[in-house]
């Protein structure tokens, strides 16, 4: 096509035209690197996690370099990230939450507790979030390091980075 | 001084009755500390009912502990409060050694003094982050998370895990400390007492800090005592009531150290009980790092204690029948408890924590109930509550410093 011809790639999907300040590239492209930048995350600690979700964000391992701010309210929010074990009395609340935030809306299960669980087999936990949820990535771990929440983050950034079409009137 | 407002409760059918205003606080709530519910009457801003609704994170932990055996249950400790395990660990496993009769050497008891100071540290300056956080202190937060960084980075040292540290075991503790241990700790404790001095830079005379902690949330001692208060909510009242001067267990009679308390028994006061504290952890762990050379070479863990592999698992030669349902691997249980019942509580960084565990005789407990200070200490905000603006509560719930996964367990 005379796109190829004409222009230069000079990024992995944009295009530039030779000797001009004219770029070329894909909505999807530029509308989910503008994503991937800004993920903000709704605090919502509920167990042992939450206090490795709060490490993360603080000073020694810097959540804001990669644009992950806490938010407070859920529709501010992209990111729900399910810290903690869910029972069967704070389900509901979890889920009202994550109906509450605006799309496009993504869900991260950190911890066991919140992927399987966990130890807690009991008749008062709800056997892994992604029963009421769709979980977009799993962290396993009781609790998981700082590093591994931020490698959970990296991880949905990618997801983020290969959506198509996830824009305007989708649904 | 924030101003108490008078409030006269109309009841219904009065003619100046109307409806009460109702706010819901939570549990989706950053000011929360988890999941705690408040069910809120409102009076204009001041808050004439206030109504803890709890039970957003029962796991069934004293349940679960009933079907595994006491090795295995004392790792959902842990998890009972997640700021400071290593004090729950330890609290277990004495109720435990005390059922058994066991005796732990002495370097297991320095070691297990140490640990729990530290868990006292961290839990201390995630109150301070959090609380301040609340309160409108930005900054103390960010530091606060560096030092907490540094304790949980010794912690991964000794044991390999950073917050579900499981490190004492019945009858000891699980590894001794190696020599680069101790010397990260003695960098700790050198460096820690100006850290302190930071903090308190930050927000001792802060105009706004003494606006929004004096003279908010009073109890008076006798109240505070029937309210059962324990830990530093009731230091901070002036009752000069500590576990580890009152009944020393571990090293803490072999340990100097002092007992801060309040006057006023306000959340200032409170703060102050705290950062009194962390000096006075800080002082307990130099001690015992003292007296460490002294117990070289002796084992961390007593003869008696229980073995700590898990039950052997028998091969089943056949499945059942049904596949579908599955079958229980059941190993042999050697019953090393004796049957009996127990009560032992440590000073836990909230405050009184109690494990009353009672034996039937076999390898797993019969029943174990825990004595949580948050539990207790959440039933006491509808008191100091009262009179108070909305904006207060959070001063409340941060002063008290509940946990809710040890409240409902």
């Amino acid at each position: 096509m005379g796109i190829e011809k004409d222009t230069v790639e000079v990024a992995p999907g944009v295009r530039q035209i030779p000797d001009t300040p004219v770029f070329i590239s894909p909505v999807d492209y530029l509308i989910n690197w503008a994503r991937t930048g800004s993920l903000w995350p709704i605090t919502f600690g509920l167990a042992c996690c939450a206090i490795e979700m709060m490490a993360t964000g603080a000073s020694h391992h810097d959540l804001d370099r990669f644009g992950i701010i806490f938010r407070a309210s859920p529709r501010q929010a992209d990111v729900l990230i399910v810290a903690g074990t869910v029972t069967k009395k704070m389900a509901p609340i979890v889920r009202r939450v994550y109906d509450q935030m605006p799309e496009p809306r993504y869900v991260i299960a950190m911890g066991s507790c919140a992927c399987t669980g966990g130890v807690f087999r009991t008749y008062s936990v709800v056997q892994g979030c992604d029963e009421f949820l769709p979980v977009d990535i799993y962290i396993p771990g009781c609790p998981p390091r700082p590093e591994a929440l931020m490698y959970g983050l990296r991880r949905l950034q990618e997801k983020i980075r290969r959506e198509v079409g996830r824009w305007g009137s989708w649904r | 001084m924030a101003p108490k407002v008078e409030i006269v409760q109309r009841q219904f059918g009065h003619p100046e009755w109307e409806e009460p205003f109702v706010v819901n606080m939570g549990p989706q709530h950053p000011s929360t500390h988890g999941v705690l519910r408040l069910y809120l009457e409102l009076d204009g801003e001041s808050v004439v009912r206030c109504d803890p609704r709890i039970g957003y994170l029962h796991r069934g932990l004293e349940k679960l502990s009933e079907n595994l055996t006491y090795t295995q249950a004392m790792v959902l400790t842990d998890r009972l409060d997640y700021i400071s395990s290593a004090a729950n660990n330890v609290g277990y496993c004495l109720a435990v050694e005390k059922l058994m009769g066991l005796e732990v050497p002495r370097r297991a008891r320095l070691l297990r003094t140490i640990v729990c100071e530290m868990a006292r540290i961290s839990s201390h300056l995630l109150w301070l982050a959090t609380h301040a956080l609340d309160i409108g202190a930005m900054t103390v937060f960010l530091y606060c998370f560096r030092d907490r960084e540094w304790l949980l980075d010794i912690y991964e040292k000794i044991c390999g895990a950073r917050l579900t540290v499981s490190y004492a075991r019945v009858g000891g503790v699980r590894l001794d400390f190696t020599q680069e241990i101790v010397d990260e700790l003695y960098r700790f404790t050198e460096e820690f007492p100006g850290r302190i001095t930071d903090y308190e830079t930050l927000i001792d005379i802060n105009r706004i800090w003494l606006k929004r902690t004096k003279g908010i949330a009073v109890v008076p001692p006798e109240k505070a005592l029937n309210m059962g208060l324990t830990g530093p909510s009731l230091r901070g009242s002036g009752i000069p009531y500590d576990v580890r001067k009152f009944k020393p267990y571990d090293a803490y009679d072999e340990v100097e150290f002092e007992v801060p308390v309040g006057k006023n028994g306000d959340t200032y006061d409170r703060y102050r009980v705290r950062m009194e504290e962390l000096r006075q952890a800080n002082r307990i762990i130099r001690q015992c790092l003292d007296k460490l050379p002294e117990t070289e070479g002796e084992p961390v863990i007593a003869e008696g204690a229980p073995d700590l592999l898990m039950p052997e698992k028998k091969k089943v030669p056949e499945a059942a029948p049904h596949p579908k349902r599955g079958f229980l691997i059941k190993g042999a249980e050697v019953p090393v408890v004796p049957p009996g019942e127990v009560y032992v509580s440590i000073e836990a960084p909230k405050g009184e924590l109690g494990y009353y565990i009672v034996s039937d005789g076999s390898g797993k407990p019969w029943r174990v109930r825990v004595r949580a200070p948050s539990f207790v200490h959440i039933s006491a905000i509808p008191e100091m509550i009262k009179g108070h603006m909305v904006a207060d509560i959070i001063a409340v719930i941060g002063t008290l410093d509940v946990v809710l996964g040890e409240c409902d367990r």
